[in-house]
């Protein structure tokens, strides 16, 4: 084994001049993915649980066809075809957030349909008893009891956008893996990187995943 | 904006257009070259399914046997370590961290890493859906496979793990499009799959759209084929009466 | 046949088994009964140590079961159980489920296997089910079927664990009338239920289990129904409670 791992290499100078610009880039797309994503997802939800075809059918089509694709391909996508459209061209970060605003959308709409399916139709019933309008129903008895039921598959899939945006390496955005890629080859030293790399997505995902599993057991002894 | 589809028919050397669309004597298309990187998905993913498979349930079913306190230890450590790294940073730990740490992996090609890296990745959520799996069995049905003088291997054989498997179907389904989606995260060490062939195709002949939609149209083509290969396993292996897990059970 | 001896068992710091002790002779027909987290499936399921103990000595026919060392699939093989839930392997048919067992467990060949798994299932009558699958069946069925499975491994004794209480009511009847018929010809068993009628009819014994799994009364049936007098005042509420209906 001729490995000489350089622990010299993790220092300051090298967190704060390559590795803290691309964490805040992926915590930031990260946050405004999964804001973006929660709010037009919930339209796509409930576009596709309206009833109306002209509503249901455009929704499905969207939904079903970002999630037969690759992640990657959809970057691609996004990338070429925003300057376009806008007829300028745009930064690889400022395409990323629109692609993962627009990806991450699907999947929640997904979280978000079983979500509000999971609420007794009983519930729905008993607003419109008391005189509700469909709007009123959903914003003041669906959605909040909704919510809860899916909070945790929520913060999930907000782990696996977190995880995912190391994907936009495909176009060269400088997030936080970009940051020790780019470190790395400075060095000179590729494997002390890329470890490192590991290590933080590790650290970070393997303990929210655990304040997820902590809440989901708070909230399944609520029930 | 035009398209021009005729892209596809040009030779990837001197950008001339080939009759019939296909190279001849060793020239090829960008057709040809495009059915080659869908070759090569199609390879990755099905290898890495072959190796996510065999260890999913080995270590899923390990996460569920009764007093091994450390074999599950293992088992979970194993899921928690391929889930919680992107992909994309356990492709370069094989490409770049592993040879180095086992030399003799040192000649190993970018495909076989990448079915490695995928595969193992894969094996973490199929061994989370065969442990939740087992797991939804009726208690009763392990104690009816001892009870009937199974040994412990002898009730994984034959009453939980077929059991299992009809509840693991549609969650196999999808870790199996996954797969093929999360195939394109080869293009970054560099295998000519799909995604690297849109990649550097794109850059060649300045035709994105077109290499674009082929290429996302043979990814949804080769989605909806598994899914219907899945559906027909899952009709075959159906068993006539049986609802749910535990339905015949009356909890 | 069975000697249990000072058997105890925790779950944690919870005690569920408290210093059990009784014995089943061959032929003899021993009836469980008591309130529900009395320990009575439990104490079932020691015997053939699915349930294992912490205290205490466990023997079926010479064999130690306490033994860390015994065989406990062999020994599980010979020991028939019929359980609440039926638990049949659903993925398999009717004849699969009477014969896998017998295959790969006693190593009886496929043909022998099916000849006395067959042979079992026309005893409880439903040779017509063979091919079904068991989400095919009725409760009563299966658990005629689970039955036959327990018997085509020819033990040496029958365990029920309340094998009607998952039933609906039209049904029990007919497990019941299958039990009866094995007791009449002299199967040793040892059933929990709360079918008094069924333990009047053919027990030999009776075991009264209280909360904390403690056995509070292990007499003869003939002493059980007919001298309340001798009976301790929490066999006495029980038994008001379960013959009133």
């Amino acid at each position: 084994m001729n490995l000489s791992f350089d622990f010299s290499f993790y220092n300051w100078d090298l967190i704060s001049n390559f590795i803290l610009k691309g964490l805040y880039f992926s915590v930031m797309l990260t946050v405004v993915a999964t804001l973006g994503g929660i709010f037009f997802g919930t339209l796509l939800a409930m576009m596709r649980l309206s009833g109306r075809k002209w509503l249901v059918v455009p929704a499905t089509i969207y939904v079903d066809g970002m999630r037969s694709i690759p992640l990657v391909m959809v970057i691609l996508w996004f990338f070429l075809l925003v300057p376009m459209i806008i007829g300028q061209p745009i930064g690889a970060e400022m395409s990323a957030v629109i692609t993962f605003i627009a990806f991450e959308a699907t999947y929640f709409s997904e979280i978000m349909r079983a979500g509000i399916q999971s609420v007794p139709r009983g519930q729905m019933s008993a607003g419109q008893a008391l005189g509700m309008t469909y709007g009123q129903n959903m914003r003041l008895i669906v959605l909040p009891q909704a919510f809860r039921n899916m909070l945790p598959v929520l913060l999930t899939q907000t782990i696996i956008l977190f995880q995912d945006t190391s994907l936009v390496y495909a176009i060269g955005a400088y997030d936080m893996l970009k940051g020790f890629e780019v470190a790395g080859k400075n060095y000179g030293r590729p494997i002390e990187a890329f470890v490192a790399a590991a290590v933080v997505y590790f650290v970070i995902c393997y303990t929210l995943s655990h304040l997820v599993k902590r809440l989901h057991k708070r909230i399944a002894i609520i029930h | 904006m035009a398209w021009d589809w005729q892209m596809f028919c040009e030779d990837t050397l001197d950008r001339t257009v080939r009759e019939g669309c296909f190279g001849t004597g060793g020239d090829i298309t960008y057709l040809d070259w495009m059915l080659s990187a869908w070759g090569w998905t199609v390879s990755v993913s099905l290898l890495a399914l072959l190796l996510a498979l065999v260890t999913g349930v080995v270590i899923g079913t390990l996460r569920t046997l009764p007093d091994s306190k450390w074999i599950v230890r293992f088992g979970n450590g194993w899921v928690e370590i391929f889930r919680n790294i992107p992909l994309l940073v356990q492709i370069f730990l094989w490409y770049h961290v592993v040879p180095a740490v086992f030399p003799a992996m040192k000649s190993m090609s970018g495909f076989t890493l990448v079915v490695l890296a995928l595969g193992f990745f894969t094996s973490a959520r199929i061994a989370e859906q065969v442990r939740s799996g087992i797991q939804a069995l009726p208690r009763g049905q392990r104690y009816a496979g001892m009870a009937v003088g199974f040994t412990t291997w002898q009730t994984y054989r034959y009453v939980l793990l077929p059991n299992a498997f009809r509840i693991i179907i549609p969650p196999l389904t999808s870790e199996t499009m996954n797969i093929f989606k999360n195939s394109s995260v080869a293009f970054a060490v560099s295998v000519t799959e799909l995604t690297m062939f849109a990649m550097q195709a794109q850059e060649e002949t300045g035709r994105g759209i077109e290499v674009y939609m082929a290429v996302t149209g043979l990814y949804i083509v080769s989605a909806f084929t598994i899914n219907r290969i899945m559906t027909f396993i899952e009709k075959r292996v159906r068993v006539p009466g049986l609802v749910a897990p535990g339905a015949a059970g009356g909890h | 046949m069975i000697e249990l001896k000072n058997v105890s068992k925790w779950y944690g710091s919870f005690q569920v088994l408290d210093d059990c002790s009784t014995h089943i002779e061959k032929g003899e027909v021993v009836v469980v009964c008591g309130p529900s987290g009395s320990g009575k499936s439990t104490l079932i399921k020691t015997i053939n140590a699915l349930e294992p103990i912490q205290k205490g000595e466990i023997w079926v026919n010479g064999t130690p079961v306490h033994d860390p060392k015994t065989n406990l699939p062999k020994l599980r093989s010979k020991v028939g159980m019929v359980f609440q839930h039926f638990e049949l392997f659903p993925h398999l048919t009717v004849t699969q489920n009477l014969t896998i067992a017998q295959v790969k467990v006693l190593g009886r060949s496929q043909d022998e296997a099916r000849k006395r798994g067959l042979k079992m299932l026309d005893r409880v009558g439903l040779m017509a089910h063979k091919d079904k699958f068991p989400g095919q069946l009725s409760g009563g069925q299966q658990q005629r079927v689970a039955i036959a499975r327990a018997l085509s491994m020819d033990p040496i004794v029958m365990l029920f664990d309340e094998p009607t209480s998952a039933l609906d009511p039209e049904m029990v009847g007919e497990v019941l009338d299958v039990m009866v018929s094995l007791a009449n010809e002299g199967m040793t068993m040892m059933c929990v239920t709360h079918e008094m009628g069924f333990a009047r009819k053919v027990a030999s014994r009776v075991i009264f289990m209280d909360v904390g799994g403690k056995i509070l009364e292990d007499c003869t049936k003939d002493d059980f129904f007919g001298n309340p007098d001798a009976r301790q005042s929490r066999t006495k509420d029980f038994l008001g409670k379960i013959l009133q209906h």
